[in-house]
């Protein structure tokens, strides 16, 4: 038998629908790859609303800031987009991994 | 994502239905694939069965691109029948091991909240607490009573509804007769061989709180090591 991640921690897709129902313009980013020791598996989110306020997590806080700052994007323009990080991405992100993993995170906002 | 996906995939998480989240990367394009309706017509059928016995999220590959797949599972769950001395040492051990623990006892002078504090508690029979919230597949069973009156149905129930671990104290003789009342009510005995009587693992456990060490030993085994876990 499978099984999820412990549900002890705050229940991100929860939060992202109680902030839209209160009228929050949100977006959802989630990791949709990882190579090597990425601190995060696959498929765990971290939900952000147009003032920078987030909940959740996609690195373990390396590379949070960052995302959030493409979510707002995403919020604006209400295109989704696919965003990298790692060791290898430093200088393209200004952010990466200590870890020395990588991810993929795919932010869409939520309409 | 839009609202209305979050909202029923949020309801189905609440309800412990299993689901899997489909985005398109190429278009973006989402849909709700629910691991209790017929999906053996979407174009991944395939990937979706492989994805629910694994629970793991993952990208796959298609004809016109590539799809992230996010598998929502119910968290694991221990039913524990019996509020007795093994339990005591058995609910804060499952609870650390990251189980979501409820005790069921109809006996009232064991079911008692100052020897089981923290909400865990069900003081019913398990015949109600069952009807309110049903068994399934990501729920593990220890019944410890040693009374059959309080044991026999939620061991059947969870031979039925194929709980992934099923565990029954009592000796071998004491099984022995419990699997004659479980033929006489009619259950398959091709089921009897998923209950692991006597409970827990071989550690040569004495007290109740090494018999609790067995028990989740069996039930984390049972997690993790059943076909497809993993894969």
């Amino acid at each position: 038998m499978p099984a999820t991640d412990s549900s002890s921690i705050a229940d991100v897709l929860k939060t992202a629908e109680d902030w839209r129902n209160s009228g929050r313009s949100v977006a959802l980013a989630t990791v949709i790859e990882t190579w090597g020791s990425a601190p995060r598996p696959t498929g765990s989110h971290l939900v952000i609303d147009s003032e920078g306020n987030f909940e959740g997590s996609v690195s373990g806080g390396c590379v949070e800031g960052a995302v959030v700052a493409e979510a707002v994007d995403v919020i604006e323009t209400g295109k989704a987009t696919t965003l990298e990080f790692g060791v290898a991405d430093e200088t393209a992100w200004r952010v990466g991994l200590s870890c020395g993993g990588r991810i993929r995170v795919y932010v869409e906002p939520v309409t | 994502m839009e609202l209305d996906l979050l909202k029923a995939l949020n309801a189905d998480r609440a309800g412990r239905r299993a689901a899997i989240l489909v985005t398109d990367m190429a278009d973006g394009s989402q849909r709700l694939i629910r691991k209790s309706e017929d999906f053996s017509a979407d174009p991944l059928a395939e990937d979706l069965e492989k994805r629910f016995r694994s629970g793991k999220s993952g990208l796959v590959s298609h004809e016109t691109g590539e799809a992230f797949l996010n598998v929502s599972l119910p968290a694991p769950r221990l039913v524990i029948i019996g509020a007795v001395h093994i339990s005591q040492a058995l609910v804060p051990m499952a609870e650390i091991a990251g189980l979501d623990v409820t005790v069921i006892d109809p006996r009232t002078a064991f079911a008692t909240e100052d020897r089981f504090p923290g909400g865990a508690l069900k003081a019913e029979w398990p015949e109600d607490v069952l009807k309110e919230a049903p068994l399934d597949p990501f729920t593990a069973v220890a019944a410890v009573t040693h009374d059959p009156k309080i044991d026999d149905y939620p061991l059947m129930q969870a031979l039925r509804t194929g709980c992934f671990y099923v565990g029954a104290l009592g000796s071998r003789k004491t099984h022995g007769k419990r699997l004659e009342r479980f033929t006489e009510a009619g259950l398959d005995p091709a089921l009897f061989k998923r209950i692991d009587a006597p409970i827990g693992l071989d550690i040569g456990a004495s007290s109740p709180e090494e018999i609790a060490v067995a028990v989740l030993g069996s039930t984390i085994a049972a997690l993790r090591k059943a076909p497809g876990a993993g894969s």
